[in-house]
């Protein structure tokens, strides 16, 4: 219940207050909002918004609360549980010494051993969102710019951009080599930032990739660190669904570019990681930041006092992550059901007639709805957009909202739903494309 | 592993290269001491003592005991588990709603119930560093000023400047009026930043005041208001302690005082509040932005995906902050044992003739050293300092780390240790007063032309000079981790 404000506020706020760089504004969001307002339920609602706009893994819940089940005393502050005063205050920005030790497992873990991590080079972060932010507050000045492949997840708008003052200059990328980064794309962008006088600080990827839900090959990882050394900027990786990749031989972290190449041009590269994907817990906020620079370590860590995670949760997870058995199930299986999910939905988009970016990894699919286009254009996608979140009542993500330079692709999320949710979804898309093909029949 | 370290042709901002992060002070000096030979009672009895850290150890009891006699609480146990799933992908930055309802009643009652908080106006952020430093990217654009009394708490450098760009503008109090704010001061303050062409988009307080721990009476809230609405600026009003009151006067919330002024601009105020020092939880990182302006309000929400509080937590505190029972006896037993905590300590120091500001609130009281300067200026306060740093071994946090105008005052926190330790630390102030009034009787008596005074202690270890380059950064954190 707001209160009401007669008056307007006569008092400026800040530049960044007043912008847009928020990114709210997106179709990205408004369709949430359709959601909110009209959400699908299996028994209450059928005929409702069936959410695939939003990248959240509920796959492997199930796994979670057994260990829970299984290991509570460990994990709570009751009987036999000692440290809740001792948890209580841990406020120090280096985090919990058993927490970064079972995230640094983790994260080795995920990559099959192929990459060791120091515990020491962790630092802890509430999420992602604040990882990013961080260290772009750390790598560039307000004004400078990043340059971040295309399509790329819609929040980077904020993330990068918001209260930084960072400019983001795209890395185009197309379909046409299934919008793989190309060492011209790179040089194209930097020569772009070049001509509007920006400054770049940096390259930041996302391995694997939203929204296109595939991993980079190792020889386009090695051709942008040569870049990022040849050109003496950053290179962020977002890691985020490292573990979300249906097969582990498939992905390729930079820390195993790096330990291919000996870690030369090591102090420019850092990784940021979070268990929001891989694990399912956004609402637990942990996100991590890995550099191999120690002055890029010290500043995050002294700049995460702005952004630390909860203690309570630091020890739930250095708990569940230090077993080792757990870890080892919970990465298999989730790789399982993910990519026993990803085959589903292709399989019912293809009977629907629609193709897909071929992926291997994360909890969506990059479908081309391009040849469905009234006109090949930006507007054209929306109109698409628009019929599909209101007659189809499916909300998925349009490609221009990633900021995609061909129209027509969208980004369907399906590890947050039930399989039969999902069945019911791809019922829905069958039906809109049988409808559609009576009518351009008829026409 | 090694990874060879170019020489800095990596380039890092101008945030990561300056040293707003604000370690660089006596402040976290003395954390450093302590790290390196903390106080045990039985294992290192001559340790130091850490008296630089507010922080608030006194009623773990009660909140332990509710969390056991409430295990569906925590989605840990059997009985909460069937919570883990949805709790678990709640990110929603407008927090749990029953997480709001819980914080928003919380400070009704921590303001005598004497006026209502809307839940929906609750903002969340990782504890009052994240708080105070969101409000100011709300408010403030880079080279703008905000007006600060001093003495304030030294993480203000860093949380209100270091990434916002914002300068502080201190508003000097006295001790000649017991550091209350006065309008004059305000004024004078507001008129320095103009000399300077800083923009002043406001001011912040503590109430109650870190490092005074006095509550600021209502003439003075009212006077703040008022200055602000002519100046047409905004009030950030910390109430992080506002619990902590033991004793009368009780603690009056801007958001009390501004009920009563009609003539008030709503939309200048706005609140800073968290459950790390009331409650004793700094490690779960609850803050709370609280604004009486839609826009901020909006924005700061908008802000909070930079610093949610865990769901976890979110859901533990909803349970335990509903739980009146539980609330009430919580509040009364706290204040009731920080007022004798304070009380030992004080006539303690009483009665070796060492006097402190009156005090109602707070971790920490501010004590009056003044006397024990061997010059009246900063460089005798650091002298002092050292001294009851390395020969005593306390870890007192001395004034000027908090800009505090006048030498001499030192913060000496009293919240973070157990009864025995209150003793031994007392015991060591007896003696180093006892003793130095020895020293000053025997040196009157042998040599009373000699101009300078000596110190002299059992031990012949001076200073450890480590310590004392100003430009020492702790490669620790000065966050120490909590020792019982």
């Amino acid at each position: 219940m707001a209160i009401e404000i007669e008056k307007p506020s006569s008092v400026r706020l800040s530049k960044v207050a007043i912008s847009k760089t928020h990114g709210e504004d997106s179709p990205y969001f408004a369709g949430w909002k359709a959601y909110d307002e009209n959400p699908y339920d299996e028994i209450h609602n059928q005929s409702g918004v069936i959410q695939m706009g939003l990248a959240e893994n509920q796959v492997s819940f199930d796994l979670l609360e057994k260990y829970l089940e299984e290991h509570h005393e460990v994990s709570s502050w009751g009987k036999g549980a000692p440290g809740f005063r001792e948890n209580a205050l841990f406020q120090d920005y280096h985090g919990l010494k058993s927490f970064r030790q079972a995230m640094a497992n983790f994260m080795e873990q995920i990559r099959g051993g192929k990459a060791k991590f120091d515990p020491d080079r962790i630092v802890l972060t509430a999420g992602a969102t604040a990882a990013n932010e961080l260290l772009t507050f750390i790598l560039a000045d307000p004004g400078d710019a990043l340059l971040v492949p295309t399509p790329y997840y819609p929040g980077f708008d904020r993330d990068l951009r918001w209260r930084t003052g960072v400019k983001i200059v795209p890395i185009h990328c197309n379909s046409s080599n299934n919008f793989q980064i190309t060492p011209e794309a790179l040089e194209a962008a930097y020569q772009s930032a070049e001509s509007m006088d920006l400054k770049v600080r940096g390259i930041l990827i996302t391995n694997p990739s939203n929204p296109l839900g595939s991993t980079i090959q190792s020889s386009v990882l090695n051709d942008i660190l040569d870049f990022a050394a040849h050109k003496n900027i950053h290179l962020v990786s977002d890691e985020i669904y490292s573990g979300s990749t249906f097969s582990p031989s498939e992905f390729v972290s930079i820390a195993e570019i790096l330990r291919n190449r000996n870690y030369k041009d090591a102090e420019r590269v850092h990784i940021v990681y979070s268990l929001s994907k891989d694990l399912g817990l956004p609402g637990f906020r942990v996100g991590t930041i890995y550099s191999y620079n120690d002055d890029v370590v010290t500043t995050a860590r002294r700049m995460s006092s702005f952004t630390l995670i909860s203690s309570q949760t630091q020890h739930l997870l250095a708990c569940m992550l230090s077993n080792h058995e757990f870890t080892q199930n919970y990465i298999k299986t989730n790789r399982e059901r993910l990519n026993k999910r990803y085959d589903m939905i292709i399989q019912g988009l293809k009977k629907a007639g629609i193709e897909c970016l071929k992926g291997n990894a994360g909890l969506f699919c990059w479908m081309n709805l391009s040849p469905l286009l009234n006109e090949p254009t930006r507007q054209g996608e929306l109109e698409l957009w628009n019929i599909i979140l209101n007659q189809v009542k499916l909300n998925i993500s349009p490609g221009s909202s990633c900021h995609c330079s061909e129209p027509g692709w969208f980004r369907v999320c399906f590890a947050n739903m039930s399989e039969q949710t999902l069945r019911v979804a791809l019922q829905r898309i069958h039906k809109f494309m049988e409808q559609r093909k009576v009518c351009s029949v008829n026409q | 592993m090694e990874i060879k370290r170019k020489n800095k042709t990596q380039l890092l901002s101008k945030i990561a290269t300056n040293d707003r992060y604000g370690e660089n002070s006596p402040y976290f000096d003395g954390w450093k001491a302590y790290d390196n030979n903390p106080f045990h009672p039985t294992q290192n009895p001559n340790g130091v003592i850490q008296m630089g850290l507010a922080e608030n150890k006194l009623c773990f009891d009660l909140i332990k005991k509710w969390i056991m006699e409430n295990p569906d609480a925590s989605i840990c146990t059997a009985g909460g588990v069937d919570k883990f799933k949805d709790v678990a992908i709640f990110q929603d930055y407008h927090g749990l709603k029953e997480f709001r309802e819980a914080i928003a009643k919380f400070m009704g009652r921590v303001g005598g119930n004497k006026v209502t908080f809307d839940a929906s106006r609750i903002v969340m952020s990782s504890g009052a560093t994240g708080a105070n430093e969101t409000i100011m990217f709300c408010l403030v654009n880079p080279g703008d000023a905000f007006l600060v009394p001093s003495p304030y708490y030294p993480g203000f450098a860093r949380d209100l400047r270091w990434r916002t760009g914002l300068e502080i503008v201190p508003v000097d109090c006295k001790s000649s009026n017991n550091f209350r704010i006065t309008r004059a001061a305000m004024e004078d303050a507001y008129e320095k930043a103009q000399k300077w062409n800083l923009n002043v988009k406001g001011i912040i307080i503590a109430n109650p005041s870190n490092p005074l721990g006095t509550t600021l009476d209502i003439e003075t809230m009212r006077s703040l208001v008022a200055f602000v609405n002519e100046k047409n600026i905004h009030l950030v009003c910390d109430e992080i302690y506002a619990a902590t009151v033991f004793d009368s006067p009780r603690f009056v919330s801007v958001a009390e005082v501004i009920q009563d002024m009609d003539c008030c601009n709503r939309d200048l105020i706005h609140i800073v509040y968290s459950l790390s020092k009331d409650m004793g939880i700094p490690g779960f990182r609850v803050g709370i932005v609280y604004s009486f302006n839609d826009d901020v309000m909006l924005c700061a929400r908008k802000m909070s995906s930079f610093g949610l509080v865990s769901s976890q937590t979110q859901y533990l505190l909803a349970s335990m902050l509903s739980d009146d029972g539980f609330v009430g006896n919580f509040l009364r037993e706290s204040s009731k044992r920080l007022a004798k905590r304070h009380y030992v300590f004080t006539k303690g120091l009483e009665q070796v003739g060492i006097s402190c500001l009156t005090s109602n609130a707070g971790l920490f009281f501010w004590m009056d050293m003044r006397l024990l300067l061997k010059e009246q200026s900063f460089e005798g306060e650091i002298e002092l300092w050292r001294v009851i740093l390395n020969e005593l071994k306390l870890n007192v946090s001395p004034g000027s780390s908090f800009q505090c105008s006048e030498p001499g005052w030192f913060r000496v926190c009293f919240a973070n240790m157990d009864d025995e330790t209150v003793e031994v630390a007392l015991n060591r102030i007896r003696a180093f007063v006892l003793n130095r009034e020895n020293q000053e009787s025997n040196r009157s008596k042998r040599c009373w032309r000699k101009k300078h005074l000596r110190l002299s202690f059992s031990s012949t270890r001076l200073y450890d000079e480590t310590i004392m380059s100003p430009c020492m950064i702790s490669p620790h954190s000065p966050l120490v981790r909590a020792k019982t």
